[in-house]
């Protein structure tokens, strides 16, 4: 029993990692069709930004609290530059996204190596998150408590952003059909820059995060890029809940693999899986008609 | 019908001309390069080249990059003191960036169109086993400082780390005198830990230790929740880890998470040493053990002068390590070897290797002319918190090696017997 929790925490907690590298991806990719290979390397930023941080503020949950913020305005920054610099001048041709922002990626990458060098670096854990507690015989360390809780929370102040507020109104608008958006007085400009801001932000909140279990190298964000796209597919571009109901999904179907079988076996059990369930329902869990598809 | 037919004639005569043009190529290069290898490398000129290959970049440059500096120390010394046989050395830095291929490419070119002495480098078995038909096929020289799984003897490599009986052995022998009756084994999915792992587990059944898991992950993985569930759930006495790379700091951090400690359940590590200790944190791992054959806090007069040489060139926060001072202790075989064989010649290097030796930071070593590896003391050391190894147990006096266990009846079938 303390076996089945103990995985089912696990998952959970593999799921919300994947929850926050594929929740900037959703949108990027899933709102505005663009192909954001350089995703990862905003992950990575948010890692560095911790460490960087971590060598003027003392680790503690002040220091992860600046952190997190900061990391959200480094990536978002990223986003922005990327966004005004390349991307802009692509939104035609989705496919060219892909090969010059994943050459952004290995720049990006190069730059990380040459300042803080290839080794990894250490980012302390704050002290109160350190050990783990026990729920129902199983352990849970605080870090994938706090990584649970910091995913759900991005979810809902996502979510809220993009129902509530007249900013998410736009970014809705512009997504399902840009021109009539334009000519009902919406600057669809500013709306692309607020959606990769919001985007690569999330991707930064992300590295922040993942500097509390993994290690921070300049190729820390290859690791989770794939991933994080299976997960928009799976979840259906665009679909917020399609995305964390298959973050959760995966993370909990590979922690079963893995208790089951080996590590190796298990990732390509969810790529049958994913396979296998694309075959079924091609346009993913939900499906919404966007700019990219129509 | 008869068009296509004939278009797939066409094909299959284009596939096989095609297939005899690249293994015709693939003969040629090789064929070049066997009859250039003794006569590319110039000696006529006041320098000698040797080739320094390692991964820059990728998840084993946390571990690689320190041997590349340590391998550039030894240079600057030998030069220093006249070079060999006369000749100041350059060396030829190439980066491996962690991928088995690169690191047979780049050989391939530091051996053909560099034209160096000898290369030195390596880390991963994966990597080795890339390099050796290259070195081979070209009868070349490369020296492979890292320990690794054993198993292997070949005539143009010098296996400068340990192989299985001078660290894994010994490591395994200790936890036994501590009464570890049960242990787990973790490792990277690659050649090192799945070997290694076949030899501790013949080993545990000669010594009635259980083996209560093994569990692989992909290097670089960073997930290990799972795994630790497991070792959680297993209870062994003891942990034998074999990750590699940049795995090893998630593990650690999951491991310290979960509340295993080090008193209740340690971990013996054979691929950390001092540099990863600082990418882990040593909060993370201090009271963990590692077996090595060299530790930064040896105190004898080469160590000393070894550390302080290091530490004046790369600063005083670096720190050394294993794989490091076998890089360093390498260069100085290399270096005695040539002028033993007063040249420079690899059939000479290989006749006189035998019985060569040098007073290394570690103790004294000799190359075993049976297998080319040499010999070495073992340490088995804790990690503390100020992120030094020290000592907490020795072999005493230099292990010879045996890389395919032969004189180990509990190795049986591994070793070819």
């Amino acid at each position: 029993m303390d076996i089945i929790i103990g995985q089912l925490a696990t998952g959970l907690s593999i799921g919300s990692i994947l929850l926050l590298a594929a929740l900037g991806l959703s949108l990027t990719f899933g709102q505005m069709g663009v192909i954001n290979m350089a995703h990862g390397e905003f992950i990575m930023a948010g890692c560095y930004t911790a460490y960087v941080i971590q060598q003027f503020v003392a680790a503690s949950g002040a220091g992860l609290a600046i952190s997190l913020v900061a990391g959200f305005v480094v990536g978002g920054l990223l986003g922005v530059i990327l966004e005004v610099l390349l991307i802009r001048r692509l939104y035609a041709r989705p496919l060219d996204t892909l090969l010059v922002t994943f050459g952004v990626g290995l720049v990006l990458q190069q730059i990380a190596r040459d300042i803080w060098g290839a080794p990894a670096v250490n980012v302390e854990v704050p002290p109160f998150l350190r050990g783990n507690m026990e729920l129902l015989g199983a352990s849970v360390p605080y870090t994938r408590v706090f990584i649970f809780v910091l995913a759900v929370t991005c979810v809902a102040a996502l979510m809220a952003a993009m129902r509530f507020t007249p900013m998410g109104r736009r970014i809705r608008a512009v997504t399902l059909n840009r021109d009539l958006a334009e000519s009902s007085g919406i600057n669809s400009r500013r709306s692309d820059l607020t959606t990769f801001f919001i985007g690569s932000g999330l991707a930064g909140v992300a590295g922040v995060a993942l500097t509390l279990i993994g290690s921070t190298s300049p190729t820390i964000g290859q690791s989770y890029l794939i991933d994080a796209f299976l997960v928009v597919v799976v979840g259906g571009l665009g679909q917020l809940r399609g995305a964390v109901i298959a973050a959760f999904a995966l993370g909990v179907l590979h922690s079963f693999f893995e208790y089951s079988t080996t590590a190796s076996v298990a990732k390509v059990l969810v790529f049958v899986a994913i396979i296998v369930f694309l075959q079924i329902r091609p346009q993913g869990l939900f499906a919404v008609k966007t700019r990219s598809l129509a | 019908m008869n068009s296509i037919s004939r278009r797939t004639v066409a094909a299959a005569a284009l596939v096989v001309l095609g297939a005899g043009a690249l293994t015709a190529c693939g003969s040629r290069t090789s064929d070049t390069a066997a009859a250039s290898a003794e006569s590319c490398v110039d000696t006529s000129g006041d320098t000698i080249k040797i080739g320094s290959l390692h991964s820059l970049s990728g998840t084993m440059a946390i571990s690689e990059r320190t041997v590349r500096d340590s391998v550039a120390l030894a240079v600057e010394q030998i030069n220093a003191e006249g070079g060999v046989l006369g000749k100041q050395i350059e060396p030829v830095v190439e980066d491996g960036a962690s991928d088995p291929a690169v690191f047979a490419e780049k050989a391939q070119k530091l051996i053909t169109s560099d034209c160096v002495a000898a290369i030195f480098g390596g880390w991963t078995s994966s990597s080795r086993k890339a390099m050796l038909p290259v070195v081979e096929d070209a009868n070349a020289l490369l020296y492979y400082p890292v320990q690794y799984e054993g198993l292997e003897a070949s005539e143009n490599i010098f296996y400068t780390g340990a192989t299985t009986n001078q660290q894994i052995v010994p490591g395994l022998e200790y936890l036994k005198e501590q009464g570890a009756e049960s242990m787990y084994l973790v490792g990277s999915d690659y050649v090192f830990p799945q070997t290694a792992n076949r030899v501790i587990k013949a080993w545990a059944e000669a010594n009635d230790v259980e083996i209560l898991g093994e569990d692989y992950t992909p290097l670089g993985s960073t997930d290990f929740s799972t795994i630790v569930n497991k070792v959680r759930t297993a209870d062994p006495d003891a942990v034998f880890n074999t990750l590699n790379g940049d795995s090893n700091v998630a593990f650690f951090r999951e491991y310290t998470n979960a509340g295993l400690t080090a008193e209740d359940t340690p971990v013996v590590s054979v691929s950390i040493a001092e540099e990863e200790v600082q990418g882990i944190g040593a909060n993370n791992i201090a009271g963990q053990l590692t077996s090595w054959n060299y530790y930064q806090t040896i105190e004898s007069p080469e160590n000393t002068s070894f550390v302080e040489a290091f530490k004046a060139k790369y600063g005083d926060e670096r720190v050394t390590s294993d794989p490091m001072e076998a890089a360093y202790t390498s260069l100085y075989l290399w270096k005695n070897t040539v002028e033993k064989a007063d040249s420079f010649d690899v059939a000479a290097i290989q006749e006189n290797a035998g019985g060569v030796s040098f007073d290394a930071p570690e103790g004294t070593v000799t190359i075993n002319a049976d297998n080319n590896h040499i010999s070495k003391t073992a340490l088995v050391g804790e990690i503390r918190p100020d992120g030094l190894i020290y000592e907490v147990w020795s072999s005493g006096e230099p292990i010879e090696p045996d890389p395919f266990l032969e004189g180990y009846d509990w190795a049986g079938e591994l070793s070819g017997n």
